[in-house]
């Protein structure tokens, strides 16, 4: 049993070394831990909160951000009815062809269309903003060291830059990035977009909703993922119990 | 294995196949009857375990492939369709994500396990290289499987590891070319990772089989090193060892499925959530953790080996900690003949016991090391002028300008500034990496007195059960 024990703490030990050294980077401020609803293993989804951060998205964020990877149909997760997503998706107009002529047309974009892209490419989306290239934003609570919490702090983390720090015009400060540099203005300013639900409309609310938002894009299935992941856990404990039993049974005669 | 020695089977159908392709013979003389000493301890559940992955990586890596196209345009959408858009395609791939991991954990205790209790020695030398074979084979594969997603540490893991070829002298440029397919890592390279990342697993399978085979002919090792001599000593491999073995690999299975479902991206690295981009290298390239002792190791020569005082070069650094790298292996590979001590099991070899724990935690600290930045300064103190060498907390650097009014005091008195950064870290545990194999280990064969070893596995099962009564009164 000692034996068994040991061996159990080495994988422990093993991926315990593991799990902080996939993130060495990092010499800005570290962002703050927040309480997500999503966080922990029962976590899932506040809907309400999704849809505020879609809103602020669609509000603020799209202006310049694209978010290639999400179709309209997916905000059926966010508690859209099919009726409202047609509505969503009829706002925007997307290119589509050829027709029988050969020729492509706009038309307004179905549930089944991606979230049109606000420049037509990235040489475009550069131009436009100071030759600094918004990210695509489906998958950015991944690609980032410190997920939702991260863009929680990037989006609540701009000030007036310390002295020793020069900035470039179309450069800001913001202490959460890595270096202190970021070619993002300020996105949000209170009372910036209206709530229906009568939730507070200020940079720090804005800032948690979408950071909510933008991790559901990224991680559509987490709440399926997690939900499964409590019953196979579950099975395997029961399972590993009843081997338990087995092996002991098995080797009662020899003990 | 002849006819006329084959045990008729009770059941028609079996026995029809069977006398004519004797497949259930051969599973019941190896894997029934097989004689198996009794005394395993639950490192040895780590080869089914580690076969379990084999297969599960298998299984989920063809069914990746299923959904996946090796292109650089078009590579990570079909990785991000998969996860989205592809039925449990997400389950599919953090299985399969995470499953190189474990696959690792799983094989390095594998290792760990063959070392500690002398499993490398005589006769079982040869199942130990075939052993060092596979893991190298894991190496190359899960590097290459790690380019798939065409992320950005795809795209500069790749780049980085395919460049240290081009250290091998004459040969090494055109070695690179011929990895890439062409002048950069581009879409030839991609293509041909995934048709070889395709095709190594299949070799593994090969490689194990050579393996097993191997094993079976001399029979397992076990925690007191001694042969088993007689039926007192053994159990048969089924129910024993396979109700034990399923046991542990349940254990392992639920840590493992904690990851997949709760922690998927833990052991990756953020930036492979970006797509490949050549224009933009991120800050630290850092390979998956199960490269990390082996990467600190080829970053630790930093100095080139020539003449002292001359101009004449033997080895550049870059060739020097590929050369240190690659010999990493090589130690584990002519380990059999370096250490020669008759002893088998560190049960019985005190000096030796400490030294291989101690070059474990080496292993640790070299891996931790690699995954630092090259230059990053753990502890330093100032011999001079305090100010001087003021330290920066947050970015743990030297701060360069002295604050303006002090200039004059710095420039008297030079201060010395004795620091302990993270190259130093690494050349201190590579160099014991290497004394372990090379100095140590052949010093203990000649010198080691082992404690007594027991005359049979039955006499140490029984000690060892004395030992708990003693202990329980």
């Amino acid at each position: 049993m000692k034996k068994s024990i040991v061996s159990v703490l080495f994988v422990a030990f093993a991926m315990l070394g593991s799990v902080n050294i996939a993130h060495a980077a990092g010499d800005a401020v570290k962002p703050p831990k927040m309480e997500w609803s999503f966080s922990g293993p029962f976590g899932t989804y506040d809907k309400a909160a999704l849809q505020r951060g879609f809103l602020v998205f669609k509000s603020v964020c799209a202006s310049c951000h694209s978010m290639k990877r999400i179709a309209f149909r997916n905000l059926e997760a966010l508690g859209y009815s099919e009726g409202q997503i047609k509505a969503i998706a009829a706002e925007y107009t997307v290119m589509d062809g050829p027709d029988d002529e050969g020729e492509m047309f706009e038309r307004a974009a179905r549930p089944s269309d991606m979230f049109p892209s606000p420049f037509a490419n990235d040489a475009a989306a550069k131009y436009a903003n100071n030759g600094a290239l918004p990210p695509d934003l489906s998958l950015i609570t991944k690609a980032r060291v410190g997920g939702a919490d991260y863009l929680h702090a990037i989006l609540t983390g701009y000030e007036d830059a310390p002295e020793h720090v020069h900035l470039m015009p179309g450069q800001y400060y913001n202490k959460y990035m890595s270096g202190g540099v970021i070619a993002m203005p300020t996105p949000l300013i209170d009372d910036q977009v209206m709530y229906e639900d009568g939730s507070p409309t200020t940079v720090d609310q804005y800032a948690s909703d979408v950071s909510h938002f933008l991790n559901w894009a990224a991680e559509p299935e987490l709440e399926v993922r997690k939900r499964m992941g409590i019953k196979v856990i579950i099975f395997l404990t029961i399972f590993a119990f009843v081997m338990y039993g087995v092996k002991r049974k098995i080797w009662s005669d020899l003990h | 294995m002849a006819g006329g020695q084959r045990e008729k089977f009770k059941n028609p159908a079996v026995e029809w196949i069977d006398s004519r392709l004797p497949v259930f013979t051969l599973m019941q003389k190896e894997y029934g009857v097989f004689p198996t000493p009794k005394n395993f301890n639950y490192f040895w559940n780590f080869g089914a375990i580690a076969m379990f992955m084999l297969v599960t990586m298998i299984v989920t890596g063809i069914t990746l492939a299923m959904q996946y196209t090796a292109d650089t345009a078009l590579a990570f959408d079909a990785t991000e369709r998969i996860m989205r858009d592809v039925n449990y395609g997400w389950l599919i791939r953090y299985i399969h994500m995470n499953g190189a991991s474990f696959f690792f954990i799983a094989v390095y205790t594998h290792i760990f396990r063959g070392m500690y209790y002398g499993s490398y020695k005589q006769p079982r030398e040869l199942l130990w290289i075939l052993g060092v074979v596979i893991f190298l084979l894991m190496m190359a594969t899960a590097f290459m499987g790690y380019v798939l997603p065409w992320g950005q540490m795809s795209y500069w893991g790749a780049t980085v590891i395919t460049n240290l070829f081009s250290a091998i002298p004459i040969v090494g440029d055109d070695i690179v070319t011929l990895l890439w397919g062409g002048f950069s890592v581009d879409n030839p390279t991609l293509k041909r990772f995934f048709a070889l990342h395709y095709l190594l697993p299949f070799v593994i399978c090969a490689v194990v089989f050579l393996h097993v085979w191997a094993l079976h002919v001399t029979g397992s090792n076990n925690p007191s090193g001694v042969e088993a001599k007689g039926k007192q000593d053994t159990l048969p491999f089924h129910p024993y060892y396979t109700m034990k073995d399923t046991f542990g690999l349940v254990v392992f299975i639920t840590i493992y499925a904690a990851f997949v479902f709760f922690l998927p991206n833990a052991l990756g690295h953020p930036d492979n959530y970006i797509p490949a981009n050549p224009l933009v290298t991120p800050a630290h390239i850092v390979p998956e953790w199960y490269f990390l002792p082996f990467y600190a190791i080829l970053r630790a020569i930093t100095f080139d080996i020539g003449i002292p005082f001359t101009d004449i070069v033997f080895i550049e650094a870059k060739l020097g900690g590929v050369l240190a790298m690659f010999g990493a292996i090589v130690m584990l590979l002519i380990m059999p003949w370096l250490d020669t001590h008759p002893v088998r099991s560190a049960r019985y070899r005190p000096q030796f016991k400490k030294l291989l724990l101690v070059f474990v935690f080496g292993v640790f600290v070299l891996g931790y090391a690699g995954s630092q930045p090259a230059d990053r300064v753990y502890w330093q103190t100032c011999i001079g002028s305090e100010a001087a060498c003021a330290v920066d907390d947050h970015h743990g650097e030297v701060a360069h300008a002295a604050p303006a009014g002090e200039d004059h005091a710095a420039e008297e008195k030079a201060p010395m500034v004795l620091k302990v950064d993270n190259t130093m870290l690494a050349q201190f545990f590579t160099v014991y990496y290497f004394l372990f194999f090379l100095v140590l280990l052949p010093l203990l064969s000649r010198k080691e007195v082992a404690l007594p070893i027991p005359e049979s596995i039955h006499q140490a099962v029984l000690d060892k059960k004395a030992a708990k009564a003693a202990d329980s009164k």
